[in-house]
């Protein structure tokens, strides 16, 4: 088991969906990234996700696309963004980290380094947006093996003919895109995407996350009623965007309005008193 | 066509130097789509007459500001268009490249100009030509004249990259003579790219070469030594259009000044009969204003 299949397991067993909190490696700088990245389970988050900076993320919209710049105007590179990891480690075992990203700084690391670099550091999935299920053997195979999950992303538009082939060999959990298109742009329809959700639990038994445009409290107990885990990202980059200063520095509010964030969202999962009056 | 096929009532595309941009629009005022185009701010500024065909052509010109703000940034945002609507909406890319099936499907549409030139040079000379050389950004102009000579092994073929201020000066679109092979907007092929894998802004005098990747059939083209790849800087480029426009009166767009370019040092070296096809891609008129700010530039440099 990995420490995701575990977290998922215990969140079962609290009876309640899990917080997915996703933040851009390296975003604003290194030591602010990192200083975040160590909040996060205290403020609540079940499961990071930890985005591998891109110059062109072309899945996402313009909120991760500036942080994404942000991040590699501050020099990030994918060595950095690991050594992250490993510094998150040293204090945290449990927590599941996910690295989110697109392939080619992957690919040029090389794949089988970069695989073993992200075990050792303690990593324990990957999403490759821009690596379909039907051209993932360079990859896929080898991170299964080392361990790792690889979770793949199903959408509005997946349907039934295709659905199989996305969960065929997802392990971890399964991404539910809320919406089509890109990241942070729309607001989820809550009764569309619980339908989705059923349709995509009728062939798996893997916990469903949903992600993409999930901003607010409601949204996220809305959501903890159709899936097993709630994604929020680019409400958080855009807090942290928010908190800079006009050279884009790190302010004192950096670390606390994201985590801030966080604490709010969180609470809304364990306490779930508006939800359950529905 | 293949839109309406499909059932979609919305069209979008990319472009550079608007060639594609100007073609896509002219197709959907003809079949009464909606129509927009994502193109890059910078070329934007520097392609106006084809930005203003567009328009006129009914299409919706969308300036795209990220990132380097040409044709790549372009591509970016017309794909994250797509995954939005693509319920409804055809994406047409312009160049043999992106996902596939696009890079062998532009292939075919775009080859019949080999096709045309063929038949016409078989007309004209009563036999094949001798090579064929054409520039290359993404490359579907090239692509679309090499395609139907290729099992012609005695056919030598030319593909001319833009090297912008020069290869060694690391600002140029040479996706081969500087590139690496990497994967970007859904295919493996030669990329500008730094040490970390994140792709590198390219940098041509002209719009529609501005691409840090180059389609993957050329890459495959090249790797097989099937078509020898070179390249043109800026200053060679703006010199073959001036002479081409001087000796022949056809003002050709950069893109093919490219071309034109390597054309000036191999066409001296073939014997007298030898018959060489330059693809003369574009109409130079939408250049104008980029090679008077360039020349202007110069001047002032006192070259």
């Amino acid at each position: 088991m990995t420490r995701i299949d575990k977290r998922f397991a215990a969140l079962k067993r609290e009876g309640r969906a899990g917080l997915v909190a996703f933040v851009t490696a390296g975003d604003p700088d290194y030591e602010t990234s990192l200083a975040i990245l160590k909040g996060l389970p205290a403020a609540g988050a079940d499961v990071v996700e930890l985005g591998m900076p891109f110059s062109d993320p072309m899945a996402d919209g313009p909120a991760i696309q500036a942080s994404s710049q942000r991040a590699l105007k501050a020099g990030q590179t994918m060595k950095k963004t690991l050594s992250m990891v490993r510094e998150f480690r040293t204090e945290d075992d449990t927590t599941p980290i996910v690295l989110m990203g697109y392939y080619n700084p992957i690919y040029i690391y090389p794949v089988d380094r970069f695989i073993a670099d992200a075990v050792d550091a303690g990593v324990d999935g990957l999403i490759v947006v821009d690596v379909p299920p039907e051209e993932d053997e360079e990859l896929r195979p080898a991170a299964t093996a080392a361990g790792l999950n690889v979770i793949r992303l199903a959408t509005p538009t997946t349907d039934a003919k295709r659905l199989p082939a996305v969960l065929a060999n997802t392990s971890g959990f399964v991404y539910y895109v809320s919406i089509a298109g890109i990241t942070g742009t729309a607001a989820p329809d809550i009764a569309a995407v619980g339908a989705h959700v059923g349709r995509i639990k009728a062939h798996t038994s893997l916990p469903i996350a949903v992600g993409f445009g999930v901003k607010t409290e409601e949204q996220v107990r809305a959501l903890a009623n159709v899936a097993e885990g709630v994604v929020v990202g680019s409400a958080l980059v855009s807090a942290i965007a928010e908190s800079l200063d006009a050279g884009g520095k790190a302010m004192s509010g950096t670390k606390s309005k994201p985590l801030g964030l966080v604490e709010r969202l969180s609470a809304a999962l364990r306490h779930p008193a508006e939800a359950a009056a529905v | 066509m293949l839109a309406l096929r499909m059932g979609k009532t919305r069209v979008i595309a990319e472009t550079g130097a608007g060639m594609h941009g100007v073609a896509t629009a002219t197709l959907c005022a003809k079949f009464g789509l909606p129509c927009i185009i994502y193109m890059g701010s910078v070329d934007v500024a520097r392609q106006k007459p084809n930005v203003l065909r567009m328009k006129i052509l009914g299409a919706e010109v969308r300036p795209v500001e990220s990132g380097s703000k040409t044709l790549k940034d372009a591509m970016n945002d017309a794909l994250r268009d797509w995954v939005a609507n693509v319920h409804d909406t055809f994406y047409c890319i312009g160049t043999v490249a992106g996902p596939h099936p696009y890079p062998a499907m532009v292939r075919d549409f775009q080859s019949v100009i080999g096709r045309e030139t063929r038949e016409q040079i078989l007309k004209a000379e009563s036999r094949l030509p001798d090579s064929l050389i054409a520039c290359i950004g993404g490359g579907s102009n090239a692509m679309g004249l090499f395609h139907p000579f290729l099992d012609d092994p005695a056919i030598e073929i030319y593909g001319v990259e833009a090297a912008g201020l020069g290869i060694d000066s690391g600002k140029h679109a040479a996706s081969i003579a500087g590139g690496k092979p990497g994967v970007l907007h859904g295919n493996r092929t030669y990329l500008l790219m730094d040490e970390d894998g994140q792709i590198e802004e390219a940098h041509s005098i002209s719009a529609g070469l501005d691409y840090p990747g180059i389609g993957p059939e050329h890459a495959w083209l090249n790797d097989v030594k099937r078509v020898k790849f070179l390249s043109a800087t800026d200053d060679e480029a703006v010199a073959a259009f001036q002479l081409c426009s001087k000796l022949e009166g056809i003002i050709p767009a950069l893109e093919p000044a490219h071309a034109l370019a390597r054309v000036l040092d191999i066409a001296p070296k073939k014997p007298k009969d030898h018959l060489m096809v330059v693809n003369v891609s574009g109409r130079g008129d939408k250049d104008l204003d980029s090679v008077a700010s360039y020349l202007s530039a110069r001047g002032s440099n006192g070259a």
